[in-house]
């Protein structure tokens, strides 16, 4: 034994003291000219991701580098006048706005998936039309949505120009977003897990719920996000529907204005174009923190459920 | 429908190896017959060399078999088959040992008491010789009609020893051969006896191999 | 020896596709019975209907009589205890993406266990009837997903164990899996005979031999020969049956 482990160490020992002159047969050394167009193809990628790279930096260094030195504590207090120009109401506002369109959004988006998919049956007619018309609608600009809500939410229903009417007509445009991703979501889960559960004897209630959902959750996730984008970005389906008023609403039916509105009614008038940018930081830290705040609840909601 | 074409030729390969096998011994009951009408030491010799043939014959087929249980795992007729020629080769090969045993007490009788006049030995030989060839004949033509007449030829040779046992005790009464002559000429008869129950286990074991059943019961079940 | 579950005379169709043509089999209890046949010949369509997993798939039809224990599984028994009843390993192991502990209490939950002690000794005593207890032990809040395809397959059948089901149904549980795993299961279904019935369907006829009591021998939808599993493969009746376990089918 002792004998061997000494053999063993001497092997070891050539090997490191004499360098092996082979060539690695892996080396990448020998390109042929039929590899040629494969480097092009290579040259196509990498400049693919470049400039969406660097399309995406240069937005976040150019608002950075012309917001953040005006970005000034005044610029936060809570009431607006037009000389702070503050954004904390439309702060608050969009943040509202955001969870109020959002939870009517995902609640009925989540459930619409979940009848399509786990309700009927596959290759039914009926859910290939919802699919249609929800890809259509997520199509549309969101001018449309502002004017149907104006009509129908502000007009019809006498809500006014309101917190509320703004919320649903968000809620309305985000819904075929969320709907079509949980559909997909719902379709990747395998299903070896519905078949696992219902063959323990489980009901489609609680294979839907413990089961099948939570496996979704990612995928639903990353619906909830773009969905985000959308409502905080939202300038034209607002400005018919929720109103420019600076102000952070005492009820539901009062008008608000959004971060979003906020930096266009900033921009249109020409006076505060530096505080416009200052805001449109404020925005884009806005925009980070809910995608990460929605990432944490998902994964304590995928926690929790899985128990 | 054949799926298994090399395993085919192997089982083909099996069964002629078995027939060649019986051939063999067959040509051993026969001249050990020859040997002991008429004494002739070279015959003798020819015999007791061909026993060592017959044995690598057996080792040859016994590999054949083990090689087809491990490769192939046979089951139903295929076992059957392949698990009643292993059985039947142990019994092809106690009758080559038997025919030289055959031989050696011959070749042991002083020169002038070789010539046998024992009439019912050399019948002995012919039937059981053709019992053997035709049990191998009954498992590789599947066919238990023949299974059947080696049963009622050993029935024969049962028949044929009892008169040699008479015959040589008669012998012994008229001062023929010394008792340890008559003990010979009695272990010859005994040895093809013998032969001839090899051969109907040879046969049992085709019909195994044909209906599943042996000696009259099922084997595998519960 | 009971007849715990017994198909008769019973004919399925999925659309005008006839998968199963007036099948009588019994199954006894404590035995482990295996389907074998070539694919599409219905022995997985068989099994599915003795749990009413073929009710998941639209346009399957099904005439004749199941029954476990003397009852009717279509009309005297409710479906999840009849699930409960007859629970099911499938091909592929299909572990919930949660934790070991969460996968094997999902059943008991499912059926009303609250406790968390009671659903501890559950979640132990069928890992232990599983015979993989003592690798997962340390392993518990861990996520199943993270297992080898053997312990996942195992654990599913711990999973299926820990609803206390009378029948076992296995459909092909090791032909996604290695020799080693393979055996394992094998030795765990040898030891679970004791108390459970088992239907196994296989597309290893060795499996078959080397674990079952009973074969049934399966073609288009016809059960062609069932009966012991000795006598099937040394001594078939019928020349299909033959051709198949040797090999010379098509």
């Amino acid at each position: 034994m002792v004998k061997r482990k000494t053999l063993a160490a001497v092997a070891v020992g050539s090997g490191k003291n004499e360098t092996d002159l082979r060539e690695p047969i892996n080396s990448n050394k020998h390109i042929s000219t039929k590899k040629i167009s494969s480097i092009m193809l290579r040259v196509l990628v990498y400049l693919g991701v470049f400039l969406t790279v660097a399309a995406m930096l240069f937005i976040v260094v150019y608002i950075l580098i012309k917001g953040v030195p005006y970005i000034t504590p005044s610029l936060f207090e809570f009431t607006y006048t037009s000389d702070n120009v503050s954004l904390m109401p439309a702060l608050i506002n969009t943040v509202l706005m955001t969870a109020v369109a959002l939870v009517v959004s995902t609640i009925i988006g989540v459930f619409a998936a979940i009848f399509l998919v786990e309700y009927t049956g596959r290759g039914n007619k009926f859910v290939s039309v919802v699919s249609l018309a929800a890809e259509t609608l997520s199509g549309i600009p969101s001018i449309v949505y502002g004017l149907f809500g104006m009509l129908f939410f502000v007009l019809y229903l006498h809500w006014g120009i309101s917190l509320l009417s703004g919320a649903l007509t968000l809620a309305i445009m985000t819904l075929p977003l969320i709907m079509r991703t949980t559909q997909e979501a719902l379709i990747a889960v395998p299903d070896a897990y519905r078949e696992a559960s219902f063959g323990l004897g489980a009901g489609p209630l609680r294979t839907v719920f413990k089961v099948v959902l939570p496996s979704a959750i990612p995928g639903i996730l990353a619906g909830i996000i773009l969905a985000i984008g959308r409502i905080v970005g939202e300038s034209a389906a607002l400005i018919y529907t929720a109103g420019t008023i600076a102000k952070v609403p005492d009820t539901a039916l009062d008008s608000t204005r959004t971060l979003a509105v906020h930096m266009y009614v900033l921009a249109s008038e020409g006076l505060h174009i530096n505080e416009t940018y200052a805001t449109a930081v404020i925005l884009l830290i806005l925009v980070v923190l809910i995608n990460a705040a929605s990432s944490a609840v998902a994964k304590r909601m995928t926690k929790g459920k899985f128990k | 429908m054949t799926a298994r074409l090399a395993f085919d030729e192997q089982l083909k390969l099996l069964n002629s190896e078995l027939t060649n096998m019986a051939a063999m011994v067959e040509r051993a009951i026969e001249g050990a017959a020859v040997v002991v009408q008429e004494g002739d030491a070279e015959g003798a010799q020819k015999i007791i060399d061909s026993d060592g043939l017959i044995n690598t014959q057996e080792r040859d087929i016994e590999r054949l078999c083990l090689k087809l249980l491990l490769q192939q795992q046979p089951v139903a007729s295929d076992l059957r088959n392949i698990s009643a020629a292993l059985k039947m080769i142990t019994d092809l090969e106690r009758i080559g040992d038997q025919a030289a045993d055959i031989c050696e007490i011959v070749m042991n009788l002083p020169k002038a008491k070789r010539l046998l006049n024992i009439e019912h030995l050399p019948k002995m030989a012919k039937t059981t010789s053709s019992m053997v060839h035709c049990a191998i004949a009954a498992f590789v033509e599947s066919d238990i009609e023949k299974v059947n007449a080696v049963l009622s030829m050993d029935d024969e040779v049962d028949a044929l020893f009892d008169a040699a046992r008479d015959e040589i005790v008669a012998d012994i009464r008229q001062g023929g051969p010394n008792e340890s002559e008559a003990m010979d000429f009695l272990m010859i008869a005994k040895y093809f006896e013998r032969i001839g129950d090899h051969a109907e286990n040879i046969a049992e074991w085709a019909e195994y191999s044909i209906n599943g059943i042996h000696k009259g019961h099922q084997l595998y079940q519960g | 020896m009971n007849v715990k579950l017994s198909v008769s005379d019973l004919d399925l169709y999925y659309g005008d596709f006839q998968a199963l043509k007036s099948v009588d089999l019994d199954m006894f209890e404590k035995e482990i019975t295996a389907f074998i046949g070539p694919s599409g010949c219905g022995k997985s369509t068989l099994i599915k209907t003795l749990n009413r997993m073929n009710d998941l798939v639209e346009g399957c039809r099904i005439m004749g009589k199941v029954t476990l224990d003397g009852e009717d599984i279509y009309k005297d028994i409710e479906v999840s205890t009849l699930r409960k009843r007859v629970g099911m390993v499938f091909q592929k192991p299909n572990p919930f993406p949660m934790s070991v502990f969460d996968n094997v209490a999902f059943g008991p939950r499912t059926h009303g266990v609250k406790s968390k002690a009671e659903l501890e000794e559950i979640v132990e005593r069928s890992l232990r009837d599983a015979a993989i207890f003592d690798e997962l032990k340390d392993r518990m809040k861990k996520s199943a997903m993270g297992l080898s395809g053997g312990q996942q397959q195992r654990l599913c059948i711990a999973r299926a164990l820990a609803v206390e089901p009378e029948v076992l149904l296995l459909d092909e549980p090791t032909s996604a899996l290695d020799p080693i795993s393979t055996s394992k299961i094998e030795e765990l279904l040898a030891s679970l005979k004791k108390d459970y019935t088992i239907v196994i369907v296989t597309h290893n006829m060795q499996q078959a031999l080397r674990i079952s009591d009973k074969t049934a021998f399966f073609l288009l939808g016809e059960v062609i020969e069932h009966g012991d599993t000795e006598t099937i493969f040394s001594l078939p009746k019928d020349k299909r049956t033959e051709d198949y376990i040797t090999g010379r089918f098509g």
